[in-house]
């Protein structure tokens, strides 16, 4: 039986054959492998890009202080870009799944329409959940717009469920069972990160501090992007990545907010707005700059 | 003669847009290639193929002859010469003809009849991707050909003749593609004749049809019946299997409709059910496989479920904690909709909105109330947040279950009923009030804000909302006055008539002039125009009812002519003798008559008895009569005809047949 990090690195290996950078986690608080840079900008403008990564994906009102068998504060999502998508691009995906020990012909698939769609990104895409026995074990999208931008090239997004996968081949209930490398679970490794993020998340955040911190990162995007639209030359060098973390910390705070219950109904689609201001401001500057790069 | 077989291979296609899709295509196909004949087109469907096939089309088209207009003789020379080059052809062979303005030239020409394999060639390519469809997409790059998911093969042939065309780099052929995992890894070489014979030897059953027989085959008396379902897996699968899976008993404490639905909308599995009707612990799930002989798959899914009854069983409990008449404060927090603020501030309005219309009908206000007040409470339980579809069910439920009592337990159940045409409305009174409260307060504050449905836009649902207003009205005979109720959005009257009127032909099949009639009438309570429509349904084929109509809509004209619209009553000493004073002595006798009974159908028969004397009274009397003192008095008799007896119809409404006034 292989170890949950067996099965990353499978998957690694696997689209490592087929052309992909293998990228580490990008290092801030994401929601979803989608809004680490390596996708959402990768996907804008005519280049070609392949990148396979894991991200741990953090959704604060997901966290169910390490008491539910199959829902976390914080999954590890692997992500697959393939800009452009090649015709092949299901056969490629399910051959992944061969590559990890899962024998198709005994099992059932299923390819279930579900569009994508992220607002306080501003995209927006085609697709299906993959299913297997019954279990979403896949997210599967067309890119067909990102940051308000109408993608040049479209590229394909496979997004895996490690947890789910892993707890479907190690024929496990709970994904704290999974045994992550031998001799270590799933909850040796990550239940007191659950616990005491639930705790933090819904009960002692303090919600002050956090909207101070909200507008200081959306300020300095906001500078930054002000900065860059000015600029009549020398874009090369603006730091547009530096902008784009400061957006992705406000769209974290953003979560943290809304899972201690303090947006009211008001603000909401407000903030939401604020924050989708942000990711678009990025992406039209990014797309700007890889344009005269 | 010849038969034609087009395959569109495409990733997978959502199973709700293919039969939409096959319809469009066949009408598509049939419009481009009339001219060829043929006397069968079919469709079928797979997820991952769209089929056409047509039987019997002719190799070339009929020429046809047509006439190109030239210009007038009297134009001149220069104007003729041009013509004729403009038809590749001289002067001297153009013929002439002859209209209202005078001479003029024409020429014949013959229009070559082109081959089926160029039309097809030439025209697939636009139709394809013109079929319609919901939602699409572009995968070649920006700016390239959009359709429902990536195209990847295309089969097309007319007999053993390839049809040469390309979309978005895909060149059609004659290789199809068979079942992703259990058929041939390579393209497959297919011929008209042979074409599903291939596909089935590589686990693709084509014919939709094939398919449901199959899975129903396997189904068993005891799985619930359930065609929508079964008509989803039918376009989720090329291979249809169904397989058996249980469950533990012990979930089956938790309500019936709480386990169904995370079988038949999660899951996408039948329920089984016992003689009794209460579910069985089994479900039926449909695979896309040829078995399953390790029971792997069974296996999973029963894994999967126990997964999602565990975490509906931990929501049930969860809730429990507190109850509902706790939650209505935390309904600040849930929006409504952006510019009408939150489930809190709706509850408040339907509250009155609800008392209003229960004082309205004697119902029990107490009740109303509420159920009113908890209505939307399930919308921060986490049973609702996890399984939407549930709302109203579960405020039902767990109201029942924290004794708030049946009456309020069931209108909170029924609240969000009916949601189609075809959906029962809610089982009691208090339900029903509760229903259309919610309703008319959703179409009162978005009108109120301008979001108003356009064309085939009406993304909040609005004209359900009205339907199911409606609907209810007319079914549980409400003596409820709409208008009391939507006074002061004005802009709401005019949008609830239309549904009034829909619902009138489309659920009860009354004609749209029987329709009209009574509408032009008004209206108080929706079962009063039912009862006028059924009487003007019924007295209609009666002999005197249709020309008495056509006269009234004489009488319409005349009034308009002589731009009457306000008049005394006549005055009977100036009524000519004759036909005139009889018709006033009739109209006389049958306005009392109508008074005395309040069944509309005798009303209608009186009014209708009218017909001889309004004939009479056309035929012999000129109502411009010289003298204006008369004239003046014969248009007061026939305003009084029109108005009294308007109030049941507008009879002029009424579209008559044979000759008419």
């Amino acid at each position: 039986m292989d170890s949950f990090q067996d099965t990353i690195f499978k998957l690694k290996h696997y689209w490592a054959d087929r052309g992909a950078i293998i990228q580490e986690p990008y290092d801030l608080e994401v929601g979803a492998g989608t809004m680490a840079p390596e996708t959402f900008l990768r996907v804008l403008g005519p280049k070609p890009y392949k990148v396979a990564y894991v991200q741990p994906s953090r959704r604060p009102a997901d966290g169910r202080y390490g008491e539910n068998p199959n829902r976390l504060y914080k999954h590890q999502q692997l992500q697959v870009i393939l800009k452009p998508t090649p015709d092949d691009v299901l056969e490629q995906y399910l051959g992944s799944l061969e590559a990890i020990g899962i024998d198709l012909k005994k099992h059932d698939i299923k390819f279930e329409e579900d569009n994508w769609e992220a607002p306080t990104l501003g995209a927006w895409g085609i697709g299906w959940q993959v299913m297997l026995d019954g279990l979403e074990i896949t997210q599967f999208t067309y890119f067909q717009q990102c940051g308000g931008i109408d993608l040049d090239l479209v590229p394909a997004e496979i997004t895996y469920g490690l947890e789910r996968i892993v707890a479907f081949l190690q024929n496990v209930n709970s994904v704290y069972d999974i045994e992550w490398a031998p001799g270590f679970k799933y909850s040796d490794v990550r239940l007191a990160d659950e616990q005491q993020f639930s705790v933090y998340n819904f009960e002692m955040a303090d919600v002050d501090m956090l909207w101070e911190e909200f507008k200081l990162h959306e300020k300095e995007c906001q500078r930054l992007l002000d900065l860059f639209r000015a600029k009549k030359t020398g874009f090369e060098r603006f730091p547009v990545l530096p902008a784009y973390d400061q957006a992705l910390k406000c769209s974290n705070l953003f979560n943290l907010l809304d899972s201690r219950g303090a947006i009211s109904v008001t603000e909401r689609v407000g903030v939401i707005g604020r924050v989708r201001k942000l990711a678009v401001g990025v992406a039209d500057a990014w797309a700007k700059q890889q344009a005269v790069a | 003669m010849a038969n034609f077989l087009l395959e569109i291979g495409a990733e997978e296609i959502p199973d709700w847009m293919i039969e939409p899709a096959l319809a469009d295509l066949h009408k598509r196909f049939a419009d481009a290639f009339a001219a060829f004949g043929g006397s069968a087109i079919t469709t079928d469907a797979t997820p991952r193929r769209l089929v056409l096939q047509a039987k019997d089309l002719i190799a070339q088209a009929p020429d046809v002859e047509a006439v190109a207009p030239g210009p007038y003789l009297s134009a001149g020379a220069k104007a003729a010469e041009g013509f004729a080059k403009k038809q590749n052809t001289t002067v001297d062979q153009l013929a002439k003809t002859t209209d209202a303005k005078g001479e003029r030239y024409i020429f014949h020409q013959l229009v070559k009849g082109q081959a089926a394999a160029h039309a097809l060639a030439e025209k697939l390519p636009e139709i394809i991707i013109s079929i319609h469809f919901p939602k699409t997409m572009y995968w070649t790059g920006k700016g390239g050909v959009k359709f429902i998911r990536p195209i990847r093969w295309i089969v097309a042939l007319l007999d053993d003749q390839l049809i040469p065309f390309e979309i978005a780099g895909v060149k059609s052929g004659n290789t199809t593609r068979g079942h992703r995992i259990l058929g041939s890894k390579t393209p497959l070489l297919v011929g008209i004749n042979n074409y599903a014979s291939v596909l089935e030897d590589n686990f693709v059953i084509v014919s939709t049809e094939e398919r449901k027989e199959r899975i129903e085959k396997a189904l068993g008396p005891d799985v619930q019946k359930d065609e929508d379902l079964l008509k989803t897996l039918v376009y989720l699968t090329e291979f249809p299997t169904p397989i058996r899976g249980s469950f533990d008993k012990s979930y089956l404490e938790l309500p019936k409709e709480i386990l169904s639905t995370v079988m038949r909308h999660h899951q996408r599995y039948f329920s089984v059910v016992n003689a009794d009707g209460s579910l069985a612990p089994e479900f039926v799930a449909v695979t896309n496989t040829a078995g399953d002989p390790d029971g792997l798959i069974s296996q999973g899914n029963e894994k999967v479920l126990r997964a999602r009854f565990n975490d509906a069983r931990f929501f049930w409990q969860v809730d429990q904690q507190k109850k509902l008449s706790a939650r209505v404060t935390d309904l600040e927090k849930v929006t409504f909709q952006a510019k009408l603020g939150s489930y809190k501030d709706k509850t408040e309005r339907v509250r009155v909105l609800a008392n209003e219309i229960a004082k309205a009908l004697n119902a029990d206000q107490k009740t109303v109330d509420q159920a009113a007040l908890l209505a939307k409470t399930d919308l921060t339980t986490d049973m609702v947040k996890e399984f939407t579809e549930l709302q109203g069910v579960v405020g039902g439920l767990y109201a029942k279950a924290q004794g708030e009592g049946d009456a309020v337990a069931t209108a909170i159940y029924d609240h969000y009923q009916p949601v189609s045409m075809d959906a029962p409305i809610p089982r009691t009174l208090e339900g029903q009030i509760v229903s259309i409260a919610d309703k008319l307060d959703t179409l009162r504050e978005c009108f109120r804000v301008d979001m108003i449905p356009t064309g085939s836009k009406d993304p909040f649902a609005l004209r359900r909302a009205a339907q199911g207003v409606v609907k209810i009205l007319f079914e549980a005979k409400l003596p409820l006055d709409l208008k009391n109720h939507i006074a002061d959005v004005p802009a709401l009257l005019p949008f609830m008539q239309e549904r009034i009127e829909f619902y009138l032909k489309d659920a009860r099949g009354y004609a749209y002039d029987e329709v009209n009639a009574v509408m032009a009438a008004g209206f108080t309570t929706l079962q009063n125009l039912a009862e006028r429509v059924d009487a003007i349904h019924t007295v209609r084929p009666t002999d005197n009812f249709e020309p008495l109509a056509a006269s009234f809509k004489r009488i319409k004209n005349i009034l308009k002519q002589a731009q009457l619209t306000t008049a005394n009553p006549p005055k009977p000493e100036l009524l000519v003798p004759g036909p005139e004073q009889e018709l006033y002595q009739a109209f006389l006798k049958v306005r009392t008559a109508t008074q005395a009974t309040s069944v509309y159908r005798e009303k209608l028969v009186q009014i209708a008895s009218l017909r001889p004397q309004v004939d009479l009274f056309f035929d012999k009397i000129l109502v411009n009569d010289p003298d204006p003192a008369i004239r003046e008095n014969r248009l007061a008799l026939l305003h009084s005809l029109l108005t009294e007896f308007s109030t049941i119809a507008g009879f002029s409404e009424i579209v008559t047949q044979g000759p008419s006034a």
